[in-house]
Formats: structure tokens, C-alpha cells, sequence
């Protein structure tokens, strides 16, 4: 390749983002006015609810479950090391749970599991024409697809994330006491002593910002899917990396403004 | 009234419609026919606003599509028309009867608890019964087709644009589609577009027919005119000639195609 053609390719690229930044902006811009414009589809939102939660429980439950073992084992061992007795093994594993990784691990697994069957199925509907449909039927994706959708995952995403803080817990709690020989007292006793409202408070809020970044890409991806099957392939793929990498960057500024807030 | 007036439309690399000048009268039904791929369905899109012309306007009872800037002006152009998908885009996630009745919720003030029954009425029409509560993906193609008309004319339109309804349908079948056209037209004083490929259905059908070809409208005449019409390009349309003024696509491959049969012919040996 040529200067020109290289230039010009970084030029076509640019612009291609941009553009895509431009349809997000207005995709946004859409969902807000039709919150105001019309009534919600509350039907479509608990379906939505009821197939995003129990795609994700097991999984979530599961992953955090074996994520709050393995911190009680690690810090089990660390602790051993420098003290010669497992200290505040309780406290580790909850705190690291509730604020940090039960929301972030959460919407991970929920992005890959839910997000990707959302962006799959409207890149099908729009592939087929169905999206169209819906226009020439009186309504409006965003108002029939999109905004069900996005207040699910809002409403569903905290509990699951609630369930995780204490799925991960109890996954600490049982390496504690069978294998670190720790007295179930003494577990909960490093928990309550320390934990306060507001650290439950930083890792539920960040989940409700997770829930609205995971959900407004995935639908994005999906109501942007252009050719055919393999088109729906690629825009799956795209949403669920592009929803895991901004829940993990977004997670950075959350904790930055949180704890500006004093919420931490 | 539909006024179409130097619609012009180009996809990357390809224009498509290159100037389209035409009127559909009240109550009028104006088939369109042209080769595959001459741009049809995408002109049916430009009308009911999902794809936007790149110049020209279309104007319908007065409002013109182009200048209706928000959502809520291009939602109520967009009520009056019923539109069939040539491929049906039924809603695989919904029973069949939820399909045909999905537009009623937004389109008719309609009580909820008479749809199954409006459903069943209008699958009646396009001759289809018990299959209320299967799902798209259960149906053959021209029973997809079928419902899809069905869901297109469920809310009463008063204007109905049609791409394709009888392909992939049984001569019978299709008969029993053409005659639902006109009682539509005569009972309800629809308006309506059909993109055809079947001429017999254009015949029937329609007041007037028009046949696109390379982007333009090329001729625009009441069916028994065209019948008998001595354009060329309309002639070997009509009777369906590979041989003639239109050269299909498949032409300016013959040399390869030869090519490649000789190197096919060459290994095969
Ligand atoms: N979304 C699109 N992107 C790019 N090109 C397109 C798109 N839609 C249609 N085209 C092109 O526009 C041309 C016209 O397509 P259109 O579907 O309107 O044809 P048609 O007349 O309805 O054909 P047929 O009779 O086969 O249905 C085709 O050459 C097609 O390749
Ligand atoms: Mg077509």
C-alpha cells in the first residue's frame, strides 16, 4: 500500500467511527425521548427480565461463587504466610466481592450470555427486515425492542449482583471453614465489624451504570447489523466485546467518582 | 394520492433508481414491473419512507415524506400504509395470530380481547385456518407469505403496497390473492401498489401498470394497452423472451462463463 492508500484508509476508517459514534449518540437521543413519549411496554420489559435473569443466574451465581473461593484461599494463604494464621479472611473476600468484583464479574458473564442473545436476535430481526416491519406496524424499535430491553437489564442486573455479593461470600465462607479451619463466627464477625452501607452502596450503584453500558451497546450492535448471517455473527461478537471492555473501563471512572463521593 | 416524483436512489457503487416519475390515483391500483433487481422493492421503501431517495419527493395525500422531520410526523405517514414484505419479515418470536394482529395495538383503537378473532378472520381471507398458534418458522413459504398479508392489511389501511404477493404461491392460490386485492379495493377504496413478476396477477389486478427498467420508468399504460404494446423492451418483458432488447446480467459473463466451461470441460477430460 501507497501513502494515499494508506491515509486514505486511516481517513475512511476514522470517518466510519465517527459515524458510528454519531448513530450512538442519536440512538441514546431516541431512547430518552421515547422514555418520555410514549408508554412503556411493561409485558415486553418482564419477559425481557424473566429471560435475561434466568439465562445469567446459574452462571453468575456459579462464577462468583468460585471467585469468592478462590480470594479466601489466596488470602488464607498470604496471611499464613506473614502472620502464621489466616486473619481477616472474611473481610477480604466481602469487601472485594461487594464493591469490586461481584458487579464487575457479574456483568462480564451477563454481557456474554444475555448480551450477546439481544444482539443476536435484533441483528436477525434487522437482517430479515422485521425491524422494518415494526415501523410499518405503528411502532418503533426503539420504543418495542430497545427500551424493554434496557430497563430490564436495569432492574435485573442489581439483583444478580446482589445474589453474587452473596454467592461469593458463601463461596468464601466455605473454603474458610473447611479448609482454612476458621470459625464461622469469626468469618462473619470480619464482615460485619468492618462492612458499612456504603460499600454495598459503591458496588450496587456501579451495577446499574454496567447495566445501561451492557445493555444500550448490545442493541446497538444489534439494530446496526448489516449482511445477512454473517453479519449477525460479527455484530455479536463486536457487542460483547465492545460491552465487557467499556464495563471494564467504565468501572474505573465509577470508582473514581464514587469515591470523590465519598461512597467507598 | 401517491405523487412520486424524480425519485432517485443509488447504493454504494450502484445506482439503483435513476429519476422515477409516477402517480398512483385514489383508489387506483398501479402494478410495477421490471426485471430483478431493477430497483422495485427498493422504490416501494422509498414510499413508505424506510429508505430515503437521495432527490425527488414523494408526496402522499399532501404531506411530503422527505420534509417530515420528527418522529412523530413520520410515524402517522407511515399508519396509512400496509405493507408486505417480499420476503414476509414475520415476527419469528410471535404466534401467527399475534403477527397478523400485531399493528392493530398501534394502528386501530381495537379492544385486545377481539384480535384472536380479527386474526382468524383475515388468515380466512388469504386462505389459511388453524395455524393460529404456530409459529413462522413452522410454515412453509407461501403460507409465510400469505400470513404476511394477512398482517399487512389486518388494520385497514388505506393505502397498501405489495411487494410480490403471489410468488411462490399455486396458480389456485394465487387467483384467490388476486381476487382479495380487488374486493379490498372495491370494499375499502384501497389504494395500492403491487410489485409483480406475474403478469397475469398485473392483468387482473391493476388499473394501470408501469415497467421500470435501468432506473427509469419506461412505460406507464392500462393493462390491455400494454398487452398489446409495441416497445420492445415492454414486449419481451411481457412474454418473457431471453432474447431481445433487455440483455440480462448473465450476457456480459458469457465470456467467462465459456471460459470457465472450457476449463471445466479441459479438467473433466
Ligand atoms: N441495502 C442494500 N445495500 C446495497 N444494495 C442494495 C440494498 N438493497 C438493494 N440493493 C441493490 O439495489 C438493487 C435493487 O434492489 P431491489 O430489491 O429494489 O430490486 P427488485 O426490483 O425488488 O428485485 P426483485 O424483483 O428481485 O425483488 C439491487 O441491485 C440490489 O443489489
Ligand atoms: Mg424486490
Amino acid at each position: 500500500m501507497n501513502d494515499r492508500g494508506f491515509v486514505n484508509a486511516l481517513g475512511a476508517e476514522l470517518l466510519a467511527m465517527a459515524e458510528t459514534f454519531g448513530r450512538f449518540a442519536f440512538l441514546t437521543r431516541s431512547v430518552v425521548a421515547w422514555l418520555y413519549r410514549a408508554p412503556i411496554e411493561w409485558r415486553q420489559v418482564l419477559i425481557q427480565m424473566s429471560r435475561i435473569g434466568v439465562e445469567s443466574l446459574p452462571v453468575t451465581t456459579m462464577t462468583t461463587f468460585f471467585t469468592g473461593m478462590v480470594l479466601a484461599l489466596q488470602t488464607g494463604a498470604s496471611s499464613k504466610h506473614f502472620f502464621n494464621e489466616p486473619l481477616f479472611v472474611g473481610t477480604v473476600v466481602s469487601f472485594a466481592m461487594v464493591m469490586e468484583l461481584s458487579p464487575v464479574m457479574t456483568s462480564l458473564v451477563v454481557a456474554g450470555r444475555a448480551g450477546a442473545a439481544i444482539a443476536a436476535e435484533l441483528g436477525t430481526m434487522k437482517v430479515t427486515e422485521q425491524i422494518d416491519a415494526l415501523y410499518t406496524l405503528g411502532t418503533d424499535p426503539v420504543r418495542y425492542l430497545i427500551i424493554p430491553r434496557l430497563l430490564a437489564f436495569f432492574f435485573v442486573l442489581p439483583v444478580l449482583v446482589i445474589v453474587s455479593d452473596f454467592s461469593g461470600t458463601f463461596g468464601g465462607w466455605v473454603v474458610s471453614y473447611v479448609k482454612l479451619q476458621i470459625p464461622t463466627s469469626v468469618y462473619l464477625d470480619d464482615i460485619f465489624n468492618n462492612m458499612e452501607i456504603r460499600h454495598f452502596m459503591h458496588g450496587f450503584i456501579k451495577s446499574f451504570v454496567f447495566s445501561v453500558v451492557i445493555s444500550l451497546i448490545c442493541c446497538f450492535k444489534g439494530i446496526t447489523t448489516t449482511g445477512g448471517a454473517e453479519g449477525v455473527g460479527k455484530s455479536t461478537t463486536a457487542a460483547v466485546v465492545l460491552s465487557m471492555v467499556s464495563v471494564l473501563i467504565m468501572d474505573y471512572f465509577v470508582t473514581a467518582i464514587l469515591s470523590a463521593l465519598g461512597i467507598t | 394520492m401517491i405523487d412520486i416524483v424524480g425519485v432517485k436512489k443509488s447504493y454504494p457503487g450502484r445506482p439503483v433508481l435513476r429519476g422515477i416519475d409516477l402517480t398512483v390515483m385514489s383508489g387506483e391500483t398501479l402494478a410495477i414491473i421490471g426485471g430483478s433487481g431493477c430497483g422495485k422493492s427498493t422504490l416501494l421503501k422509498c414510499v413508505i419512507g424506510l429508505v430515503r431517495p437521495d432527490a425527488g419527493a414523494i408526496v402522499v395525500d399532501g404531506m411530503d415524506i422527505a420534509r417530515l422531520t420528527n418522529e412523530a410526523d413520520v410515524a402517522r405517514y407511515r399508519r396509512r400504509f400496509g405493507y408486505l414484505f417480499q420476503e414476509g419479515a414475520l415476527f419469528d418470536s410471535m404466534s401467527i395470530w399475534e403477527n397478523v394482529t400485531f399493528g392493530l395495538r398501534y394502528l386501530t383503537d381495537i379492544a385486545p380481547g377481539r384480535y384472536r378473532q380479527i386474526a382468524r378472520d383475515k388468515l380466512a381471507l388469504v386462505g389459511l385456518k388453524d395455524i393460529e398458534d404456530l409459529r413462522p418458522s413452522e410454515l412453509s413459504g407461501g403460507m409465510k407469505k400469505r400470513v404476511a398479508l394477512a398482517r399487512a392489511i389486518a388494520a385497514e389501511p388505506s393505502y397498501i403496497l405489495y411487494d410480490e404477493p403471489t410468488t411462490g404461491l399455486d396458480p389456485i392460490m394465487s387467483d384467490v390473492i388476486n381476487d382479495l386485492i380487488l374486493d379490498l379495493q372495491k370494499a375499502l377504496k384501497t389504494t395500492a401498489i403491487v410489485v409483480t413478476h406475474d403478469m397475469k396477477s398485473a392483468y387482473k389486478v391493476s388499473s394501470r401498470m408501469a415497467m421500470i427498467h435501468e432506473g427509469r420508468v419506461l412505460a406507464v399504460a392500462h393493462p390491455e394497452v400494454m398487452k398489446i404494446s409495441n416497445d420492445p423492451y415492454v414486449r419481451q418483458f411481457i412474454d418473457g423472451l431471453s432474447h431481445g432488447p433487455i440483455k440480462m446480467k448473465l450476457k456480459e459473463f458469457e465470456p467467462e462463463l465459456a471460459a470457465d466451461n472450457g476449463a471445466a470441460a479441459g479438467g473433466a477430460r
